[in-house]
């Protein structure tokens, strides 16, 4: 199927039909400042050769609709064909609309690279959409710097990166971390600490990140630190060293598949978390991964996040009824899906300051771009490509959403190399 | 690591540790029986049980749906039905994938794990276009969530002893029908030698497709538990493989008293590694001393003479 050169979202068509009709007249009626593409001539916007003509502008998405990995990845698909459609709704960018080349990384390293080359190489995209994973992020990367494409970047990682290339919407480890750790102390007093992970580099980071922070600043005490392979279904002898070390709080950076078990045997092994007895803290599970898991398993946990499905303010409420709108009402919208939706968004708001579409221009717009209507509130993009954002304490409940227990009061700003941590 | 505790607890600890290790151990065999019966007395390398476990899951999650939506005062019951139903639907895949594929390759046997692997990967598409790819929650009826307080410390989690008792029963089940009954007699005497068993009149045909059958439903009841314990998704099948193949193999293809005694040697060894090791290096540990057993004894733990 990734052999089809466009798969084109169906609504896009439709509506692209309906606007060449009255492309300028729907212009001036919903929204009087859009940019007309008659004021910035392709030859001047696009003088790299990107795929760009009068009306159009082509960008690709990159992700996993197949393999394991698909599971994680279909909300940032849905996220960033929605934003596309947003957009072209209010007469796209720089008056172009905005087309999708969408292709499969297939949860497979390699293809990943192969379809990155694909887009920049042959379909010369301006920007991509892509990558959820850090091995698939990796695995581009060289591809996106060889070529100079443009990637948006939407999942919460371990940090240790910083490309000219890229631009991360989620957050890197410290922002997801210290804010938490922080609140847990002070808010419930908490000072012994298990960490749990899946092995690999994202919770092996961030344990790390966490460890230091619990025993050199907040001066509690890390009483137990383990890793499991990913994939890993049997927790009953990790529930039991719990049990013996009888830590505040469990920090646990489980994920995938592991996930469902973990948290299924932690409540059948009669841990109570609704009780905080003891508290349990996760900066690995969003609302999509409660689908698994079962609202009942996981109520009473706590997650650390920047973006939660329950945020009550407007552009929140907008947003979660436009996804719904358009995948379904039973949907849920996790950090990370959020956090896709920001990219063509940030990537519309740096073209058109730049007034181009060519990448070292966009790259010099974007670094300082700030965006008032996401989902998640302001955001900012910070020098080094990430975003300025609060960090979010939730509380999950019963049926399966969290509930926002703290946020910080300032935006965090982004410190892909945290000096003293690593 | 032990000074800080009290002897109490620290029994306590240890009583509950060999529990952990028994629930384990159920779950090994839960996994491997299904595929014993299959590549022990076929000899058929079948990649795509996993896909089969996980079709069971799939049932007793629509099963549960249909409970909760139709007969909410008998949700609590609903388990069980959903097992025999898992059982029913991945033993008639199982029977067709038998008669669409399988027989042609009996003898290629190493093309069963092209064969069957290709099936795997079209099984996962096929859940994830029909089902979606994100992973459902099954909700459990309430009576088999938590756990009985034996003592103050000790705290036995009620799914684990459902799923030891159903290991023991499938066991028994399966035992039984290898050994005492007609068709298990048949299959045995196909596997010593197919030419003579249809010499004398056994529709080797039928028993293989029959075999093939019970295999995948016994997968499916197991998938069906494991959704007490794990994920239900369209890969989630592949978590389960490679533990069992690693059970089969190392008590040798063929025995099914084998399989049993591999599980328990091998989650045991876990199970411990796990408590004073990282769960990681418990993994590593368990690997290598398999792979340096099955160096010394190819034919695994316990072997059947056979007549080549």
């Amino acid at each position: 199927m990734s052999d089809t050169p466009k798969s084109k979202d169906p609504m896009a068509v439709s509506r692209r039909a309906m606007m060449a009709g009255s492309a300028a007249f729907g212009a001036a009626l919903f929204a009087p400042s859009t940019l007309l593409a008659q004021d910035y001539p392709t030859a001047e916007v696009n003088v790299t050769g990107l795929a760009v003509t009068d009306t159009t502008v082509t960008v690709g998405i990159l992700h996993s609709v197949t393999g394991t990995m698909a599971i994680s990845e279909t909300g940032s698909v849905q996220a960033e064909k929605l934003a596309i459609a947003q957009i072209n709704e209010m007469g796209g960018v720089l008056g172009r609309q905005i087309e999708v080349i969408q292709e499969d990384g297939a949860s497979d390293w390699p293809t990943f690279a192969e379809k990155a080359r694909k887009l920049l190489v042959s379909d010369k995209v301006p920007a991509v959409m892509g990558c959820w994973t850090s091995a698939s992020r990796k695995a581009v990367l060289p591809v996106f710097e060889q070529n100079n494409g443009f990637l948006y970047y939407p999942t919460f990682y371990e940090g240790l990166e910083q490309s000219p290339n890229v631009i991360y919407t989620g957050q890197e480890a410290t922002q997801q971390i210290i804010a938490g750790l922080d609140w847990v102390k002070e808010t419930k007093g908490a000072n012994s600490f298990y960490l749990l992970g899946s092995d690999y580099i994202w919770p092996r980071t961030s344990n790390k990140i966490a460890r230091t922070h619990i025993e050199q600043f907040l001066g509690g005490e890390v009483v137990g630190e383990d890793y499991y392979p990913l994939g890993h279904t049997q927790f009953n002898s990790v529930i039991n060293k719990i049990r013996l070390r009888r830590p505040d709080v469990i920090y646990a950076i489980v994920v995938g598949g592991s996930n469902v078990a973990f948290y299924k045997q932690l409540k059948a092994a009669g841990i109570n978390m609704t009780e905080e007895d003891p508290i349990l803290l996760t900066i690995s599970v969003t609302e999509d991964e409660i689908l698994g898991i079962g609202g009942e398993n996981m109520e009473g946990a706590y997650a650390c996040m920047k973006y939660f499905q329950s945020l009550d303010n407007p552009n929140n409420i907008a947003f979660v009824e436009a996804f719904k709108e358009m995948w379904g009402e039973d949907i849920v919208i996790g950090d990370v899906t959020q956090a896709a939706y920001l990219g063509p968004w940030l990537w519309k708001a740096a073209v058109e300051k730049a007034g181009s579409f060519d990448v070292d221009k966009v790259r010099e717009a974007q670094v300082g771009i700030e965006l008032d209507t996401a989902p998640e509130g302001y955001v900012k993009v910070h020098e080094n490509h990430h975003l300025w954002s609060k960090t979010r304490v939730g509380l999950a409940k019963a049926d399966g959403q969290y509930e926002v227990v703290f946020e910080t009061a300032e935006l965090v700003e982004p410190n892909p190399f945290p000096e003293g941590y690593q | 690591m032990f000074s800080d505790y009290s002897m109490s607890e620290l029994g306590a600890i240890f009583a509950m540790q060999g529990f952990a290790g028994l629930i384990l151990f159920s779950v090994f065999v839960l996994m491997a029986l299904g595929l014993a019966i299959i590549f022990g007395q076929m000899g058929v390398i079948n990649m795509a049980h996993g896909e089969f476990m996980i079709l069971g899951a799939y049932v007793t999650y629509f099963t549960s749906i249909f409970f909760a939506d139709y007969m909410p005062a008998l949700f609590g019951t609903y388990f069980f039905v959903a097992m025999i139903l898992a059982f029913i639907a991945s033993g008639t895949l199982g029977l067709l994938v038998e008669w669409s594929i399988i027989r042609h390759l009996y003898k290629r046997p190493l093309d069963t794990l092209l064969a069957t692997w290709g099936l795997s990967l079209i099984l996962q598409q096929l859940y994830r276009t029909a089902f979606g790819a994100r992973e459902v929650g099954v909700t459990i009826p309430s009576w088999m969530m938590g756990s009985m307080p034996v003592t103050d410390m000790i705290e036995v989690p009620i799914n684990g002893i459902f799923v030891m008792v159903l290991a023991v029963g499938i066991s028994m089940a399966v035992y039984i029908m290898m050994f005492r009954s007609n068709w298990g007699k048949q299959v045995r005497a196909i596997n010593q030698n197919r030419v003579m068993a249809g010499a004398v009149g056994i529709n080797t045909e039928w028993t293989d497709r029959l075999t093939f059958g019970i295999g995948c439903g016994v997968a499916g009841v197991a998938g069906s538990a494991f959704t007490m314990i794990g994920s239900t998704g369209p890969t989630a099948g592949q978590l389960y493989i490679v533990d069992t193949f690693l059970v089969v193999v190392f008590g040798g293809a063929g025995s099914i008293l084998g399989t049993i005694a591999s599980a328990f040697s091998i989650s045991q060894a876990q199970s411990i590694m796990e408590f004073f090791l990282s769960g990681s290096m418990a993994k590593v540990l368990t690997l290598l001393v398999v792979v340096g057993i099955l160096m010394v004894r190819p034919q695994g733990l316990f072997s059947l003479k056979l007549r080549k």
